[in-house]
């Protein structure tokens, strides 16, 4: 009792000094990037809804991802709405694709689920490149970034990134209410045991189909404010490789732990980043030449680390933390 | 001549060309197929040791100079040898878990595997021509026939048929059936188990590098050419359902031929077309057309 109480003010007290490094981060680093990381932040934390929480391994994101970047893209750029306007079409977009491709992909079970979102994600792509609105393989340029409420002007990196921390702060909030609302408990119920979940009476699909949903609108939410924060969209966004990259952030990190996603986009992004820099230093130390190029290729590295993780460190990063904590709490006992 | 306002002979190339797709579809799905009965793993790496096998060809005629015909049998031994490499210190650690690890762990093989080659290689293609002995085109009345394109399919359905009558109609395609459906049982019975796992997941291995030799020289050898097309053949592999090998096979030509046809009536949705007919089936017949659900 009076441990689980410590425990939370444990959890409070870091998330609050977590929040604060968020609220002053800006003033050491470059705020697009960090802007960038906390979009992908939001896009794992709203994958690891699916995979963490209902047990379904989607390998679409990248098509609600995309959609809503294009869309939001086109909202500000085309049409000239204003920026919230353009974040919730953005939004709706992911919702609206998700109920689609959910509806398809929900008729199937386990691996043949992973294969039609894929599938399905590959059609969207397609009329992606083929659309006339999109750019094709140039993409969508000059996104502007308008004014919030008609009167903050965006084009200030720093209010922009307050915009962009309060909305993924709010993401992030409303995943934890439904991971830990009825509804979520149901998710759990199917991800453990998806016959007895049924047996139970539960409508299994209706509950899938609706946690998919808001995965993708919520999915929607982070490439709509990606492309705000960028001023464009490109393919790369829709590419199965963006759904493959959302899913190593959520290995990586911990699949069904609320931080693990987080950690993992940050620890991606930022890898991404700094690989030309990393390449150099090891073709430095070993003098091995072909490091030098390490910057360019990514994929391999990336490969290298599902590898990894798939064979020796499923848990996770923070997956790996709470069950060293809960083994010694264990051991006191 | 012409039908539906299209002349015959752009009809039936863009068909044939359809074919030729559609034996690259029905031997990667077949393998697909098999890989899955026995290890319960959706092997990603498909496309990339199709790559391979299209790429060990390559090399081997341009730096050893060993011809089409040798690496027809060399390239899928050795991309077999990878891939059962691949099983004996990798896959072989996920078979008690989830199926969704084997998937994630092929896809990193895959990502590793197709960046190196395109740290090596670049993206643009490599040319890799025609053997001497098919160069050239046979009159056939009504349209002109791609000797090498007939041989492709020729080749392809060959290979299918005789996959599909060693499981189905040998004692070690009886084993094999036997290990999927219970591979205890069959351990009981004194058959070594994980040896057949192995030679399971080397021979489907094989099977998209023979696949990937036999596209060598009808599209450019690229490190891209596998996972385009392993979308694709897991849109086919949804439509057929792996239940049987002879659906497999006969799904992968049928989706061929009508990507072909489409590619003339209506270019603009052949790159979505088996994704479309995807979605419909399952509306329709959520289980595959040839599906049992596992």
């Amino acid at each position: 009792m009076n441990n689980s109480m410590n425990k939370k003010i444990g959890f409070a007290l870091l998330y609050g000094i977590l929040l604060i490094a968020a609220v002053l981060a800006p003033f050491g680093l470059y705020p697009v990037f960090l802007m960038k990381m906390l979009c992908f932040a939001l896009f794992a934390c709203a994958f690891n809804l699916l995979i963490g929480y209902t047990g379904l391994l989607s390998f679409g994101h990248a098509a609600f991802f995309g959609a809503a970047g294009y869309v939001a893209g086109q909202a500000l750029k085309a049409w000239g709405l204003p920026t919230e306007l353009g974040l919730l079409l953005g939004t709706i977009t992911g919702a609206l694709i998700g109920l689609v491709i959910g509806l398809l992909a929900i008729r199937r079970q386990g691996i043949y689920f992973t294969m039609i979102t894929l599938a399905l994600a590959q059609m969207l792509f397609f009329v992606a490149l083929q659309a006339p609105f999109t750019g094709g393989e140039d993409g969508l340029q000059g996104i502007p970034r308008g004014k919030l409420l008609g009167f903050i002007d965006l084009s200030s990196d720093l209010n922009l990134y307050y915009l962009v921390l309060a909305i993924a702060v709010a993401g992030l909030a409303l995943i934890v209410r439904i991971i830990h609302s009825p509804f979520g408990q149901v998710l759990k119920a199917i991800k453990e045991n998806e016959p007895r979940a049924i047996s139970l009476g539960y409508d299994v699909d209706r509950y899938k189909l609706l946690a998919f949903v808001l995965s993708a609108a919520l999915t929607g939410l982070a490439g709509a404010t990606k492309a705000l924060v960028l001023g464009f969209e490109t393919l790369t966004d829709a590419h199965w490789s963006m759904s493959g990259l959302v899913i190593l952030m959520t290995l990586v990190g911990g699949l069904g732990t609320i931080a693990g996603p987080i950690v993992g986009a940050v620890i991606i992004i930022m890898l991404e980043n700094k690989l030309g820099d990393i390449g150099n230093w090891l073709a430095s130390v070993t003098s091995i030449d072909w490091f030098n190029t390490l910057g360019d290729s990514v994929t391999i590295v990336t490969g290298f680390i599902f590898i990894v993780c798939v064979l020796a460190f499923r848990r996770g990063i923070v997956g790996e933390i709470l069950h060293l904590f809960k083994r010694s709490s264990g051991a006191s006992h | 001549m012409e039908l539906f306002g299209i002349p015959l002979q752009a009809l039936l190339s863009q068909l044939l060309l359809g074919l030729v797709n559609g034996s690259f579809y029905a031997m990667l799905s077949l393998g697909l197929a098999v890989i899955f009965g026995l290890l319960n793993v959706i092997n990603f790496a498909h496309g990339t040791l199709y790559m391979l096998g299209a790429f060990t060809a390559w090399i081997g005629l341009s730096y050893f100079g060993i011809n089409y015909w040798w690496m027809l049998i060399l390239a899928p031994l050795i991309v077999g040898l990878f891939g059962i490499i691949i099983e004996k210190t990798m896959l072989r650690w996920l078979y008690k878990l989830d199926h969704l690890y084997g998937l994630l762990l092929t896809f990193g093989i895959t990502l590793m595997v197709e960046g190196i080659f395109r740290s090596v290689y670049g993206v643009s293609g490599q040319p890799y021509s025609v053997p001497e002995a098919l160069q050239g085109a046979t009159n056939l009345g009504f349209m002109v026939l791609p000797n090498y394109r007939a041989w492709v399919v020729v080749a392809s359905l060959t290979v299918c048929f005789s996959t599909w009558f060693v499981i189905e109609k040998t004692r070690l395609g009886a084993y094999l059936r036997a290990g999927t459906e219970n591979p205890k049982l069959v351990e009981a019975f004194g058959i070594n188990v994980p040896l057949m796992v192995t030679l399971t997941y080397g021979f489907g291995v094989a099977l998209a590098a023979f696949a990937g030799v036999l596209a060598a020289p009808v599209i450019q050898v690229s490190p891209l050419m596998g996972s385009n097309l392993i979308i694709v053949v897991f849109a086919v592999v949804v439509i057929g359902g792996m239940g049987s090998i002879l659906g497999s096979i006969l799904t992968g030509l049928g989706l061929g031929v009508i990507e072909g046809l489409t590619r003339v009536f209506y270019p603009e949705l052949s790159a979505t077309v088996v994704f479309i007919i995807m979605a419909i089936v399952l509306m329709i017949r959520p289980a595959g057309l040839f599906g049992k659900e596992k």
